[in-house]
């Protein structure tokens, strides 16, 4: 595969969600792409439509009620453009996602090993026996220790940390070119955070996947990112580098994420924070969502969306009080 | 500083043991809890929630818990305001033994000592506005109605919302960060001088949580508080506490004073808990997990030293025998590590 | 000024922009408004009612009396027999009416007494637990396992006839399944973190169920109940059926279906119409039941 193909190609992608109640416009014009290999990290709060963006690359969104306008080109493919059979042959083959609780990944009352297996099966259209045999490399290669004996626990008899080793295994079965991970370490407690941040980054690394990293935690991207996209109100407001990004942040939202989280304050002050609460999604204002919470607006940011601009090579904002710098 | 009507001026009117007795002494507190099984209801096993810990809260302090879960950080914040009751143990608040004969109830207790839950979205109730939520325990007590909402109105302004704008409103038409400022006013609504927070900023996006933790703070300053910080975010923790306790399986490994503790941690647990945090620079990411493994059930929980398991430097001592909380040298920094303590026969063990 | 009001003091757009206050039941009345098969149920519903209770000032004839001549006639026969005559010559739309009043009432008394006695019931096991939730919930359970016709046909048997005595029968039957859905929604609603604050209050008892518990387990108790009420209706039509509940010759719905059973092959549609009534009543009675659920479900 020439490296020059981008792996994802999302362009003007938006989601609103349309009830007889309201009109949520959860996500509004977000585009990127991104290279095989390459791992991103969608940063943002509750509500800025991470989530949902993410979602929407796999098509897991209600039919019915959200409603999907824009690009989504995975590896090649248009993932709006397929039918049902096309999106089941994608999702797992090409495209497989972890979530942030995994139980919910996995039928309670089956075995671990025999699910995994029966997903190989299913997909590679080998023997079960095949499947098992690849369902324990498979736990091998996640490290859970004693695989062998794990394999026949029911999903309640594992703890966290395994549960979560174990959804991992069952996203990796197909060999997957994209791993859509939402916030999972989340709920894991710090000690085994770390493990399956480091097992992620491991397996990204000898697999040679493309993943996207759904969190709301600065220090989680800082362990995993290639690249951090940072979503406000359903817009990318940044993107960059993780380095770039996190040391010298552009956007004022950023920058003030970036002041509020908790992180080795002077005791005695006040921490900084970011004043205000995030914008209502059924009615968002006309120019820049975040003017109305940020220190350095001016009148015209209220105007209109801020057309993206590039402070460096690499780097995108959305913010008027950015200034593009003069190429020679 | 303008101040509402609502200072708490009485508050040094309820001091009855001066500024150097502990407002709150826990001593071997305990709980565990059954787990039934079979048609009889018979006891098959105990979560040992909470085994047998004791501590001191100092006037105007605030003591941070962190520990992860399944340490029994919560059930001590339940056993505090005796939602539930405990096994064993006793609490003693400014000199009076609670619950006890000689000393104060539990309500007189519970006027003194409130707390706020994670969970901001049920722990209000759905079907009442919020300035009733605040006004419900005053008037339980018999403030009249009137005057109960106005003071959740002059609550409201305290915690920064506007009692026009939502005092009249549901729990359900907030948001996560306004519902915990809800319950904080809620809490200040009793005129207690201690507060528990059980994980309240948890719950809360990151430039919200900021927002909530400046106001904690300025309370504390404003009413005379002292808080009781329950939380598994040691960043947060560090900020926010004079002190920290570190909790694991249910027993204190660490406790002592939050700078010396965060520079020169004295448990290995606390050591991999501090060391487990995600850097905030990509160049300084971690290679090694700090430590392996998951924390252990606490139904049947490892004996001797409940870390053992885990840590990297367990010795045939640390299964034997569990370690005591030990001073090591300063007497405010304790740790329940058998490497502390020169007699235990831990290879590794300190020489005075 | 503190930090504390300074950081938000100032309402910012996003904070004046949030939804209008509606307040719970505002919220459940706007959305009962565009539910239109909720809303065109419930106005049957109130149709059926309305009927019922005038009956005596609608009904054209008097529905006991009888004629030899005009038995069994179809409905539209002469000018003011809209809906035709029973086997023994009674105005079909009169009977109707005024079995209304019979059969609504055997349906929504024992629902209402049931609903009280279970709730209450419910709602002490719910909050009370250990020793009073098993006393309470055991004695359920042993009424809980006959299915609820048997139970009624039993009881009711047992009693002797009558419509009193019917309406008894159903109350019985009806404490048991009330009384474990008020105490699994107490059971629910006490777990939640906004009881234990009420709790930490010091407030007494009485008040932390009364103002936290009540207002938050009345609905799914009440929209159970509602639901019951077609059930009722249709066990008090089946008791009617079997000789227990109403004695002839009053009219109720179940005693009239009986009655026409054999005529089913002289005149079918006069036959049919009892029945059309208890389903059109129980349809309508479950369909606002389950509007309600719905639109009171203010989360999702």
């Amino acid at each position: 595969m020439s490296a020059a193909q981008p792996l994802v190609e999302v362009e003007d992608l938006s989601v609103n969600f349309v009830t007889r109640e309201s009109n949520v416009r959860a996500v509004n014009g977000v585009s990127f792409t991104m290279m095989p290999g390459e791992v991103m990290c969608m940063l943002g709060e509750s509500g800025s439509g991470k989530s949902v963006t993410m979602r929407a690359l796999m098509r897991l969104l209600p039919p019915k009620r959200a409603v999907i306008t824009g690009k989504i080109h995975i590896a090649g493919q248009d993932v709006l453009a397929m039918d049902d059979k096309a999106l089941r042959a994608m999702r797992g083959a090409t495209v497989s996602m972890i979530f942030q609780e995994p139980m919910t990944a996995f039928d309670p009352v089956v075995r671990v090993g025999d699910q995994i297996s029966e997903v190989v099966a299913l997909h590679r259209g080998v023997s079960r026996r095949e499947g098992r045999r690849r369902a324990l490399d498979l736990f091998e290669l996640v490290r859970i220790p004693s695989a062998e004996r794990r394999l026949d626990a029911y999903p309640h008899e594992l703890s966290g940390g395994l549960r979560q080793r174990a959804m991992i295994a069952l996203a990796l079965s197909c060999e997957p070119k994209l791993l859509l991970a939402d916030e999972p370490t989340t709920a894991l407690d710090a000690t085994v955070q770390i493990q399956v941040l480091i097992l992620l980054r491991r397996l990204q690394q000898e697999l040679g996947m493309s993943v996207i990293f759904v969190t709301h935690d600065l220090g989680v991207a800082a362990e995993i990112a290639d690249r951090v996209a940072v979503m406000y109100a359903g817009r990318v407001v940044e993107t960059g580098p993780v380095r770039d990004l996190l040391r010298n942040p552009q956007h004022p939202y950023t920058a003030g994420l970036l002041a509020s989280t908790v992180h080795d304050q002077p005791r005695d002050q006040d921490l900084k924070t970011i004043p205000g609460t995030p914008p209502d999604m059924r009615r968002l204002p006309p120019g820049c969502s975040f003017a109305p919470r940020c220190a350095r607006a001016i009148a015209d940011c209220n105007l209109a969306m801020p057309p993206p601009v590039s402070p460096e090579p690499g780097r995108i904002v959305r913010c008027i009080r950015v200034s593009q710098p003069e190429f020679a | 500083m303008a101040m509402t009507s609502f200072a708490v001026e009485e508050n040094d009117g309820r001091d009855r043991g001066g500024p150097r007795q502990p407002l709150l002494t826990v001593q071997g507190l305990k709980k565990h809890f059954p787990i039934r099984g079979g048609i009889f209801g018979r006891v098959s096993a105990r979560v040992r929630a909470v085994d047998g810990i004791s501590f001191a809260v100092r006037k105007g302090e605030t003591l941070g818990i962190v520990g992860e879960s399944g340490c029994g950080k919560s059930t001590v914040a339940r056993l505090l305001m005796r939602l539930i009751m405990p096994d064993a143990g006793e609490q003693i608040f400014d000199g009076d033994a609670v619950g006890e004969r000689g000393g104060i109830s539990v309500a007189e207790m519970r006027r003194q000592v409130q707390m706020v839950f994670q969970d901001s979205a049920s722990s209000l109730n759905p079907r009442m506005p919020v300035q009733n939520s605040i006004a419900f325990g005053p008037i339980a007590l018999g403030t009249r109605q009137a005057e109960a909402i106005g003071m959740a109105r002059e609550l409201l302004v305290k915690v920064g919302l506007n009692p026009a704008l939502f005092g009249g409103r549901y729990p359900h038409e907030l948001s996560g960060g306004q519902k915990q400022r809800i319950n904080i006013a809620r809490a200040l609504a009793m005129k207690p001088r201690m507060i528990i927070l059980d994980e309240a900023v948890s719950a809360l996006d990151k430039s919200v949580e900021a927002q909530v933790l400046n106001l904690l703070q300025a309370l504390k300053r404003d009413l005379n508080l002292t808080y009781i910080f329950i939380s598994h975010d040691l960043g947060v923790v560090r900020w926010i506490s004079d002190r920290v306790m570190v909790m694991y399986l249910g027993e204190v490994v660490e406790i002592g004073p939050a700078d010396a503790l965060y520079a020169s941690p004295r448990h290995p647990y606390t050591r991999a808990l501090l060391a487990s945090r995600p850097a905030l620079d990509p160049d300084q990411r971690r290679e090694e997990a700090p430590v392996s493994g998951d924390p252990p059930n606490p139904i049947n929980p490892p004996a001797g030293c409940r870390f053992h398991t885990r840590c990297p430097h367990a010795e045939a001592v640390c299964s034997a025998r569990a370690p005591m909380l030990s001073a090591g040298g300063d007497d405010a920094h304790l740790a329940a590590c058998h490497m502390q303590d020169p007699s235990s026969g831990h290879s590794q063990a300190l020489r005075h | 000024m503190s930090t504390a009001v300074s950081d938000t003091a100032a309402p910012d757009a996003a904070e004046l922009a949030l939804p209008t206050q509606r307040g719970y039941w505002g919220t459940v009345g706007y959305r009962l408004r565009y539910d239109h098969v909720t809303l065109f149920f419930g106005a049957l519903l109130l149709l059926i009612i309305l009927a019922a209770v005038a009956a005596p000032l609608l009904a054209p004839f008097d529905p006991y009396q009888e004629s030899i001549i005009r038995r069994l006639k179809p409905p539209g026969y002469q000018d003011r027999y809209w809906l035709g005559t029973d086997e023994l010559g009674r105005d079909m739309l009169s009977r109707l009416l005024h079995g209304g009043r019979i059969t609504l009432t055997m349906g929504i008394l024992p629902v209402i007494i049931a609903t009280l006695i279970g709730g209450s019931l419910g709602v002490l096991a719910g909050f009370a637990g250990g020793v009073v939730n098993m006393s309470i919930m055991r004695v359920m359970d042993v009424f809980y396992a006959f299915p609820s016709v048997l139970l009624a046909v039993a009881i009711s048997g047992a009693m002797g006839g009558g419509a009193v005595n019917g309406m008894i029968a159903l109350t019985l039957v009806f404490i048991p399944p009330l009384c474990r859905v008020a105490e699994t929604a107490t059971t629910q609603v006490r777990n939640l973190d906004f009881v234990d604050a009420a709790r930490a209050t010091g407030a007494p008892m009485h008040l932390v169920v009364r103002h936290h518990v009540i207002g938050n387990v009345l609905g799914p108790i009440l929209i159970y109940a509602s639901s019951l009420v077609s059930v009722a209706i249709i066990l008090a039509s089946g008791l009617s059926f079997l000789g227990l509940g109403v004695k002839p010759p009053d009219p109720d719905w179940g005693l009239m279906l009986n009655a026409l059973r054999q005529a089913i092959y002289v005149s079918p549609l006069v036959a049919a119409m009892p029945g059309i009534a208890i389903l059109i009543t129980s349809i309508s009675m479950n369909l606002v039941s389950d509007g309600l659920r719905a639109a009171m479900d203010v989360r999702s």
